[in-house]
């Protein structure tokens, strides 16, 4: 018994041996693969902060020596005798996104628990078509739509670049997986204490509702923050661009002075969106699980 | 939730039914008025934004139509005219074809094991981050950023370090030259579409019960390999196909990443895309008939392709 008890044991310890020897292999390649999937972001924090001499040295250095803000200055105070401040753009961006993103979160959310709980007549055929639509790309609907603004003398407006964005089919898709879980006593004993359905919704739903509406902000922020199609389509005007549509203007001049205020740009665009995403990880990471469709 | 509601109703409908069309209304409207009201301004601008759009490109689709005369009807001759006699078009289906069957696949089987190893380990959270961070970031960044690591110039990191291990005697022209923009376009986007699916991934693989598994090593699964095909797959379904789902929007709508590498139109159209002979087409010649063509063509593509993902990772069988 003694004996095989000790068999056993040693074993195990080979076992184990073996597995550390593998596991350290695979996190030795994990680390390598996240190192290069990292590699330019960490090249764009260093790049932005680099001197002129720097960003011009032969042959070129990854890591930045002497720290400075120099580029930021560039870009803020140099570019601003430009036609538009580079302010002007990062207000843009700033302005058009949080609009979006508190309209669509509401207007999703909102939607989804009436398809939900009221259990409307239609719903389920509602619903077919928002799940069809997550396959539509959005170019499709960019011409009817760029027809409509033109027509309507829009054009070159913030409400271009914010109406079309706002019902998003994963947004309410997302909601909907959601509200599904929501659970129909906790409604009916608010509407017990005489409750109002809008109250309802605001003072019950919404608050134990968090975790998928923050993921949805963060999920719908990243997005739009990024989106070039639809200022590249309804904007001509200098003074409407988005940041990425003014990074465009930005890196593709060839100006010496450029290359440092393209990099501090692009850093301005990239940080925010990491940021957020860090701060929100184990929210999101918890409610993803909800993207699954089941077909 | 509605029981008390309902029944209440129910006897209202009730009593109601026989008093004609109005008053049933009203009951209808009683009941469900509140629902309908609430779900009205996603619906409105759902239908206003995509589905009108979708309906109103495939009309216009047929017709020639440059938003200055009244539409002129065609019937099927901008198909015709793109399918047969216009080149450009054809390079683009060729490059996307080319681009999509790489890149989609590519991100999405990488972004699978990554997720299903980086599950495994410890300090999982810095690993996910460190793997997503790409695909939340902005795709015309971070191709500036790629620029400068593919500069066609000895200051190009990539060159340099291809020349210090002489690999290469003299610089590639990396976005210049046709033979490797679309390598480095589709290098690009795998770099950065790998995280699309990978968040999903990784909460699908959690979501999954430790039980399971301990119960199917008593049941004779022998290997991570074996689990992996006969639990954790059938399981995932459901992120699968979403996963699936938006690397086929994605791959097929390529464009900003194109556009940023090569500029636009791209050197001997190397990297011109659909989406980019549509952009060509509607916004700068303003041809809105035969470039809703080729948003009907871009949208049946996906479109059917995304059916078919539903077919093969249908949960039905499972549950």
């Amino acid at each position: 018994m003694a004996k095989l008890y000790i068999a056993n044991k040693r074993s195990k310890k080979k076992k184990l041996k073996r597995m550390t020897k593998g596991w350290a292999f695979v996190y030795i390649f994990m680390i390598a693969l996240v190192a290069f999937t990292s590699m330019p972001l960490i090249y764009v924090i260093s790049t932005a902060f680099k001197p002129m001499d720097e960003l011009f040295v032969f042959p070129p250095r990854f890591f930045v020596r002497r720290p400075t803000i120099q580029n930021f200055t560039d870009l803020l105070i140099s570019l601003g005798s430009a036609t538009v401040p580079f302010t002007r753009y990062l207000f843009n961006s700033l302005f058009t996104v949080t609009v979006t993103v508190f309209i669509t979160v509401v207007i999703s959310s909102l939607g989804a628990f009436a398809l939900v709980k009221y259990k409307l007549p239609g719903g389920k055929l509602i619903f077919s078509i928002i799940l069809a639509a997550l396959m539509f790309s959005h170019h499709v609907t960019q011409i009817p739509n760029y027809m409509v603004v033109n027509s309507l003398g829009i054009i070159n407006t913030y409400v271009v670049l914010i109406i079309p964005k706002l019902a998003v089919a994963y947004n309410f898709f997302l909601m909907k997986q959601f509200i599904e879980q929501f659970p129909n006593e906790l409604l009916e004993s608010g509407r017990m204490d005489g409750a109002k359905e809008w109250g309802l919704f605001w003072k019950v739903v919404m608050p134990s509702l968090k975790p998928a509406w923050s993921t949805l902000v963060v999920l719908s922020f990243v997005s739009n923050w990024n989106d070039y199609f639809t200022p590249l389509v309804f904007t001509t005007s200098e003074a409407m661009k988005t940041l990425p549509y003014a990074l465009n203007t930005i890196s593709s001049g060839k100006a010496v002075a450029r290359v440092g205020a393209t990099s501090a740009a692009v850093f301005i665009i990239t940080v925010p969106t990491i940021i957020i995403f860090t701060a929100m990880q184990s929210q999101v990471m918890e409610t993803m699980v909800y993207s699954g469709i089941k077909a | 939730m509605n029981n008390v509601v309902e029944t209440i109703n129910e006897q209202k409908v009730t009593i109601k039914a026989s008093l004609g069309f109005g008053k049933k209304f009203k009951a209808f409207w009683g009941k469900y008025g509140i629902g309908y009201l609430f779900l009205s301004p996603y619906l409105i601008l759902f239908t206003i934004f995509i589905i009108i759009p979708v309906v109103v490109a495939i009309g216009t689709s047929f017709t020639n139509y440059n938003m200055l005369q009244r539409p002129k009807w065609l019937g099927i001759s901008n198909y015709r005219l793109l399918f047969t006699d216009d080149d450009i078009f054809l390079i683009a289906l060729q490059n996307t074809a080319i681009f999509a069957l790489i890149s989609g696949p590519a991100g999405y089987i990488m972004s699978f094991f990554a997720a299903w190893v980086i599950n495994q380990l410890k300090f999982k959270k810095v690993f996910a981050l460190a793997f997503y961070a790409p695909s939340i970031t902005s795709g015309v960044a971070m191709t500036v950023v790629w620029m400068w690591f593919f500069a066609s110039d000895r200051y190009g990191m990539i060159n340099n370090v291809l020349i210090n291990l002489g690999i290469i005697n003299e610089p590639v022209l990396w976005n210049l030259d046709p033979a490797t923009i679309l390598p480095v376009v589709i290098f690009i986007s795998v770099w950065m579409s790998m995280g699309t699916g990978f968040l999903v991934f990784l909460a699908g693989l959690q979501s999954i019960s430790r039980e399971l598994y301990e119960a199917a090593s008593i049941d004779g699964i022998k290997n991570k390999v074996q689990e992996l095909w006969m639990i954790t797959l059938p399981l995932m379904k459901p992120q699968l196909l979403f996963g699936a789902i938006n690397s086929i929007v994605a791959s097929i709508g390529v464009f900003d990443i194109t556009k940023s590498v090569a500029g636009m139109p791209s050197p001997n159209y190397a990297a011109h895309t659909i989406v980019a002979h549509l952009y060509d087409y509607a916004f700068l010649r303003f041809q809105m008939g035969y470039s809703s063509a080729i948003a009907v063509v871009l949208f049946s593509i996906t479109f059917i392709l995304g059916r078919v993902c539903m077919r093969i990772f249908s949960s039905k069988d499972i549950y």
